[in-house]
């Protein structure tokens, strides 16, 4: 009895006391961690060997354009574009600083958050990739011959140009819808409690030549106010309309956090952009006052030109019938998004709980048929069940983007549930499901928002990076992970850091865009006011309190190399023409003291740097580039004097002479 | 009245003043993982006190419009420590007076408490899951977020976790100790009595 009881004390307390260690252990460890089988294989490109694929990157709160490969995730260049680079002196040089001019002034820095590559047939042609300033509106075009920017053309009525830069599908237009709606016109001093009588938003449709690329402006779309958040143009048989989505129909003008989601649901905007031509070619728009400019960078004179316009062509469709039309969407939706066939449009709710996508064939028999709820300033509400094609059910938390493949399969991001869930388009049955890390904005399929997708590949560019990589203190490299979307399964196969913060991404084969790449600017074509074609032809040329030096570089000298003359309160500008005529030769340029930046020149270019010196004395310069085994004997000095001397101006390289003013010994 | 045992007295007051220890300890622990949480986030509940990361889970659960948790919200935490004090306080007597049945009375009252402690939580953990903002950013129809009372359960992206913490073990411990003496004193002590 004694004993027995005993064991029986002693397994109750041993139980008790395991289970509660086991209870402990039970504890859910957290997401576990993928493991891949032969990941590294498939994501490795030897060394020497190419990517298969281009990745444009935007750069987000950085303003430029990141240009990775794919899949090896390696940086190969960050393009300057709304943002100054110091590097490249973009933004510093005489002949860029154009390029940053706006209604407002020179702005130095801006947030890019989409590249929409150029399209023909609604295929990426590899010519230009586009980009969009969300702070200041306006858009680029990058030019994919040089990687450079070559336009940037500036927004009027617009307040934050979020909805651009998506393209229609011979690249005919370049869209841009404002993010925050805005009081225009002669009455813009109003109380911001006034929005929804005074606030109007705007969607700019931007043309762009055919040939040579240049933007303008042909129409504004004047809309009720509200936000309008990303777009997409319709293809193939929806090839003539342009979606755009919109939150905040509440019209709120404070804390939107709240006062934006109150509805259940919010609208895609539908237009059909053949009909505005129709009305513009009948001349019903209406020419507005605006101030606004254009700059392009002209290759042959290496110099960027800034244009101040003055007007812009509206629409208004409250007047003007048939043009655009709303679809009612769940909660604030973000991404909106057309699938390869141009059928279905896809509408990301990013609070909503389900994944509706439209039909655009069931849009077009609303439309006819004229199954409309009602209207929303004037415009249209097409019912909801008209137009839809069906929802994906629980498909994850916080849907934003999508992007397809060429096998009828969508693939979402999630932000709240950070996870990529894929899902078959016509049946809208899920597929599969992988996390990310952490918490995914927009992902990228190459091809993917084309009537072709390369497919291949899904891209993470995630918005919380936190253990993904060594610390680096408070601020984080962004991470992206790659997946590989060849089987039916998702799999992980790399993990790769992106700079600044990246928005949306495009990917298309290298092969559509290495081959045109320029290497050298021909130094005949030179068109530089300032170039000097040869040594022979530098100049040092004084032009009232301006000083012109038409400089060459070449390894390894700058001609000239000994300046004399400039005098205190002169504005110094040097002309640096780089007589490289071999690929991945550039020079650099710069001076003690400059208030700017440096120059970097590729060969055959001419490129200006301003110096304003503050003290008299001798001031080195140099190049900056390591161009030859000589680079380190690449500099030269110019002198200073007091602004009431006369010393001429003299210039010379290679020239030694007797010390001036040296005159023996007693 | 049947007297215990001195080994039995000193198990008692150990029992009792192990409670003291809760003071330094949490009692309860909820921790939560997320895809983009990693590492967890930990909210400690103590005799009248909740620590940790309850700033971020509050940021976090108010976009499906649950409240923010603060102090404030658990009236509770204005006498549980004196209910503390009163359980050390009995254990303590029960010791003196070293009378049996005031053994039974002891791990009655621990037993007692812990569950009324167990229900209380559930009814906060009813009325914070289920008592959402009409005006929540995200509204995902027919969810709602209450937690656990012991042991993992999924809610939307987060796995939420809730068991007792040092604090708890503590409490549990006490009231093990209690029914140790009462199965001392039942089989071995007095067992050539019965």
């Amino acid at each position: 009895m004694k004993r027995k009881t005993i064991y029986r004390s002693l397994f109750l307390f041993g139980t008790l006391a395991l289970v509660s260690i086991l209870f402990q252990l039970c504890k859910p460890k957290g997401p576990a961690e993928v493991t891949t089988g032969n990941a590294a294989s498939q994501a490795y490109v030897a060394p020497g060997k190419y990517d298969e694929f281009y990745n444009f990157v935007s750069g987000g709160f950085n303003g430029q354009m990141n240009v990775y490969g794919l899949p090896s995730g390696r940086l190969f260049r960050i393009i300057p574009v709304f943002s100054e680079d110091p590097t490249s002196g973009y933004g510093f040089s005489e002949e860029t600083k154009p390029m940053l001019n706006t209604s407002h002034g020179y702005v130095p820095w801006d947030d890019l958050h989409h590249p929409a590559l150029s399209t023909t047939n609604g295929e990426h042609d590899g010519r230009w990739v586009f980009g969009n300033a969300n702070n200041t509106p306006r858009v680029a075009r990058i030019d994919l011959k040089t990687f450079r920017t070559a336009e940037i053309i500036e927004l009027p009525n617009s307040g934050g140009n979020h909805s651009s830069p998506f393209i229609t599908e011979n690249t005919e237009y370049v869209v841009a819808g404002t993010r925050f709606s805005v009081p225009m016109g002669d009455k813009t001093d109003v109380p911001i409690s006034t929005y929804k009588e005074n606030f109007k938003g705007t969607i700019s449709f931007i043309s762009v030549g055919k040939e040579d690329g240049k933007m303008k402006i042909a129409f504004q779309i004047k809309t009720p106010g509200v936000n309008f958040d990303l777009a997409r143009a319709g293809k193939g048989p929806s090839h003539g309309w342009f979606f755009f989505s919109c939150y905040n129909t509440e019209q709120a003008y404070t804390l939107l956090e709240v006062n934006s989601t109150q509805k259940d649901k919010d609208f895609i905007m539908a237009v059909n952009w053949k009909k505005a031509e129709e009305y513009l070619a009948a001349g019903k728009g209406e020419k507005a006052k605006a101030k606004y400019v254009h700059n392009w960078y002209d290759e042959k004179t290496h110099t960027a030109t800034s244009e101040m316009l003055n007007e812009v062509m509206q629409l208004d469709p409250t007047v003007l019938k048939d043009m655009v039309y709303f679809i009612p969407c769940p909660k604030s939706p973000h991404g909106c998004d057309t699938d390869p066939s141009g059928e279905y449009i896809v509408g990301s709710g990013k609070l909503a709980a389900l994944i509706p996508v439209f039909s655009f064939t069931k849009i077009q028999q609303a439309i006819a048929s004229k199954e409309f709820e009602g209207d929303f300033g004037g415009i249209p509400v097409i019912k909801y069940e008209a137009a839809l094609h069906g929802e994906v059910k629980k498909p994850g938390l916080g849907p934003l983007h999508t992007e397809f493949d060429a096998n009828g399969n969508a693939y979402t991001s999630f932000f709240v549930s950070s996870e990529i869930v894929k899902w078959n388009v016509k049946s809208l049955e899920v597929l599969d499901r992988v996390p990310t890390y952490y918490s995914i904005g927009h992902l990228c399929v190459p091809g993917g928002p084309t009537r072709k997708p390369h497919g291949k590949y899904v891209i993470a560019y995630n918005k919380i990076t936190k253990d993904r990589y060594l610390s680096t203190g408070p601020e984080l490299t962004q991470s992206a992970q790659l997946y590989d979307i060849s089987g039916d399964k998702m799999k992980l196969i790399l993990d790769f850091p992106t700079t600044g913060e990246p928005h949306y991404a495009e990917a298309i084969p290298a092969s559509l865009v290495m081959p045109n790449s320029v290497k050298i600017f021909k130094i005949e074509d030179n068109n530089h006011p300032y170039v000097a074609k040869g040594e022979s032809k530098t100049n040092v040329e004084r032009k009232g309190n301006q000083v012109h030096i038409s400089m060459t570089a070449i390894r390894s000298h700058l001609t000239p190399d000994n300046i004399e003359g400039v005098k205190l309160g002169d504005e110094v500008y040097f002309h640096v023409t780089n007589l490289e005529q071999d690929w991945d030769v550039p020079h650099g340029f710069a001076i003690k003291g400059a208030n700017n930046a440096e120059l970097l020149i590729m060969p055959g270019e001419t490129q200006t740097l301003k110096w304003k010196p503050l003290t008299t004395g001798v001031f080195p310069f140099y190049c900056t580039d390591f161009c030859s085994a000589l680079h380190q004997e690449m500099q030269g000095y110019i002198r200073v004097s007091p602004a009431n001397s006369n010393i001429p101006i003299k210039f010379s390289t290679g020239k030694t002479e007797a010390p001036a003013g040296a005159t023996g010994s007693k | 009245m049947t007297s215990i045992k001195p080994t039995s007295r000193v198990i008692i007051v150990v029992a009792s003043l192990i409670l003291v220890a809760g003071f330094f300890v949490p009692l309860w622990q909820i921790l939560m993982w997320a895809p983009q949480y990693p590492e967890g986030l930990e909210m400690d509940i103590w005799y009248n006190d909740i620590t940790g990361d309850v700033k971020i889970i509050s940021a976090l659960n108010h976009y499906i419009g649950m409240k923010h948790i603060e102090v404030g919200m658990f009236p509770e935490f204005q006498y549980i420590v004196y209910i503390i004090w009163f359980l050390i306080g009995f254990g303590l007597l029960v010791a003196i007076s070293g009378k049996r049945f005031m053994v039974w009375l002891n791990a009655g009252v621990l037993l007692i408490t812990g569950a009324a402690a167990l229900i209380d939580f559930y009814l906060w953990g009813y009325e914070y899951g289920h008592s959402l903002d009409p005006t929540a950013a995200i509204i995902v129809p027919g969810m709602s977020y209450q937690p656990p009372l012991i042991g993992t359960k999924v809610l939307l992206n987060f796995t939420a976790f809730s068991g007792p913490d040092l604090g708890g073990w503590f409490f549990v411990i006490a009231f093990c100790l209690v029914i140790l003496v009462i199965i001392l004193e039942r089989f071995f002590f007095n067992w050539k009595k019965t």
